[in-house]
């Protein structure tokens, strides 16, 4: 076999296990056929090929340091995402990677035992799972999680949320709609916000769903005093090289490969995320 | 002859330097007619270039026209820009062959042939730098980019002929270079004869002319071609006025004057593919029925409704927000991004809009009117 080394040639990787989260939701696990396990951080992502069809932009799932394989988590939306949902065991897929910024848990002040609040609608779970599995294994300070869903069976990492509960976190979730026997909450994330007991005064905020759901939960986060510039957001745009090339993940001012995709909220993404087709 | 040195040079002069540097193993391009444009294209030596050309440019207007003299570089600038010589409008990436249980991918090999670039403009000398700071300067440089750059030997040549539509002198690009090249070359036709200033910018330039007998300029001809590039400066009367432009856009995104210009704009994409730092790009993945997957890259354009797809749409829809993505990323974002301007006033994208849109024109109704809504957003409809 020989193994390309350019920045956009994939180093095969063998699908060694596949999760149906939901019915169009699938997680994947990966190993490098040769190579090391890749090492990255918590909110950064990989370029996954599906050999024949093409390249998708799609976070990491794992957590640094957890047992086990490489996770991607992905949705069955386009015809790459719906071959590498097809993927059986044992097949091979292309992985570039890491790219991007992560959530910064590591630069976190977390000597004060502040809170973290971490709002996430639907698979906006996928790129948050590594870090709050990292932050509920170093178990400093309280960890509070809000989680959205269209409806129950759309919740994603459910045996995660359940581990995470037991272990501390608050875990609260919300649907919009609910099947006869929902005794759960009813609504969007942010009418799940008010009741949150955590200490908006000593809190870091990380969020990542559609674009309104983050603008308007980072604007619940600061209404309760939240400061705007320890909230980060996940931002999303095409993205077909990761390595600032070819210029589709524009937002404004921003690079979201090499500037992003996680951001602090405050500054020029409140603002860019309040204009028209940006 | 050192650094800094000039040598005067006749056509003649001019051709055996063509020549030697083919001898010496480069590849020879040129400006050359083709197509009824001035293109880059293959140049063995002074008869390929343009003789007697001259171009004729306004907005949405290119015409290219024989005159009397003999002059090689008496036009503007083409469609073409040396652009597509350093960053291939299609280029592959790797093929790769899975086999049940495995699978082998293969990089294409480097370019075999250093390129020499003739005639290279001074705008297409800040293009170049503009592109080296995207593609070679980035945490993760382009192999591809900088294999054909770096190689590449460059005999610049400054413009004594600016179209109407070039607007250089407000972007600090021209019509004379300083840096940037391993030599210039001044084109002098007047009483003095048909000649060319020959500077020397690099130490590679000056190995290049040690090989030819080749005599020092004369204060003279030195004048003289002070006197050519100042008239031509003068020649140039389109401006793009700058002071404070990345700013003033950045808080003009929901101006009237985008859907105006959507208006007359056909989102055709010629803009981006004739601006000599447009560098979007596509990647696509072709397979056939003999199992090898190929991936390659080809140029993309922001006016590309799939340019901004996301999963369930695009971002950018309207063509009014296609094109204040190409406008605010040329003159205001790309600071941000790249530290630079992102625009070198070649006038290019003017003359070859077909509706002869005018970036100066849409720049200033802009700074004219700071602050206007349109009214949908003063209203209170849309996203806020």
């Amino acid at each position: 076999m020989r193994l390309g080394h350019g920045p956009m040639t994939p180093v095969p990787h063998r699908v060694v296990g596949r999760r149906e989260e939901t019915k169009d939701v699938m997680t994947l696990s990966v190993a490098p056929l040769a190579d090391r396990p890749m090492v990255f951080r918590p909110g950064q992502f990989n370029m996954l090929t599906a050999f024949g069809v093409g390249e998708v932009a799609i976070s990491v799932s794992s957590a640094p340091g957890e047992a086990g394989p490489l996770r991607h988590c992905l949705r069955d939306v386009g015809p790459v995402t719906h071959a590498l949902c097809r993927a059986r065991v044992g097949d091979l897929i292309g992985v570039r990677g890491p790219f991007g910024t992560d959530w910064g848990i590591g630069d976190l002040d977390r000597s004060g035992g502040g809170d973290i609040v971490v709002v996430a609608g639907g698979i906006g779970l996928a790129p948050l799972r590594g870090a709050v599995e990292q932050l509920v294994r170093e178990g400093t300070g309280r960890i509070f999680l809000i989680i959205g869903a269209r409806e129950p069976a759309q919740v994603i990492f459910a045996d995660d949320l359940r581990a995470w509960a037991e272990a501390g976190a608050e875990v609260a979730v919300t649907v919009d709609v609910a099947p006869a026997g929902w005794g759960g909450h009813v609504g969007v994330v942010t009418s799940l916000l008010g009741g949150s007991r955590f200490d908006p005064a000593r809190a870091d905020a990380m969020v990542c769903g559609p674009e309104i759901m983050m603008r308007l939960t980072a604007r619940a986060l600061i209404d309760r005093g939240v400061d705007p510039a320890r909230i980060r957001v996940s931002l999303e745009r095409n993205m077909q090289c990761g390595v600032g090339w070819c210029g589709h993940c524009q937002l404004g001012p921003l690079l979201l490969c090499r500037d992003g995709p996680i951001l602090p909220y405050a500054g020029a993404v409140a603002h860019l995320l309040t204009e028209r087709e940006r | 002859m050192r650094v800094g040195e000039a040598a005067v040079i006749d056509p003649r002069g001019l051709d055996e330097l063509i020549r030697l540097l083919g001898d010496l193993g480069y590849e020879t391009k040129g400006p050359v007619v083709r197509d009824g444009a001035i293109m880059p294209g293959a140049v063995r030596g002074v008869e390929d270039l343009p003789a007697g050309y001259q171009d004729e440019q306004a907005p949405g207007h290119y015409r290219l026209r024989r005159g009397e003299g003999d002059s090689l570089f008496a036009w503007a600038v083409g469609p073409g820009s040396w652009k597509a010589e350093m960053f291939s409008p299609t280029e592959e990436l790797w093929r790769a062959l899975v086999h049940g249980d495995d699978v082998s991918i293969t990089e294409p090999e480097s370019p075999v042939a250093p390129l020499a670039i003739i005639g290279a403009r001074p705008c297409e000398l800040a293009a170049m730098a503009v592109l080296d700071r995207v593609l070679a300067d980035s945490a993760v440089p382009d192999p591809h980019y900088v294999a054909r750059r770096e190689g590449a030997f460059v005999v610049a040549a400054e413009c004594g002929h600016p179209a109407a539509t070039c607007f250089c002198t407000s972007m600090g690009t021209g019509p004379g270079v300083e840096s940037g090249f391993d030599l210039a070359l001044s084109e002098l036709n007047d009483a003095g004869g048909h000649r060319f200033v020959l500077r020397v910018g690099t130490e590679r330039g000056a190995d290049v002319l040690a090989r030819l007998s080749v005599a020092a300029a004369t204060v003279d001809d030195l004048a003289a071609r002070n006197q050519m590039v100042s008239r031509a400066a003068g020649a140039v009367h389109r401006q793009l006025a700058n002071e404070g432009l990345p700013a003033l856009l950045a808080r003009n995104q929901e101006h009237p004057r985008w859907d105006e210009v959507a208006e007359r704009c056909l989102a055709c994409g010629n803009c981006t593919l004739v601006c000599p730092t447009c560098f979007c790009s596509d990647v696509r993945d072709t397979s056939d029925l003999s199992g090898e997957v190929r991936r390659g890259r080809v140029w993309a354009s922001c006016f590309d409704l799939d340019h901004s797809y996301l999963h369930g749409g695009s971002v950018r829809t309207s063509v009014s927000s296609r094109y204040r993505q190409w406008l605010t990323h040329k003159l205001s974002t790309w600071w941000d991004q790249f530290g630079t301007s992102g625009c070198i006033g070649c006038g290019r994208c003017i003359a070859w809009c077909p509706v002869g849109i005018d970036i100066t024109e849409e720049a200033a109704a802009i700074r004219e009117t700071d602050g206007a809504v349109h009214a949908a957003t003063a209203r209170g409809v849309g996203p806020r």
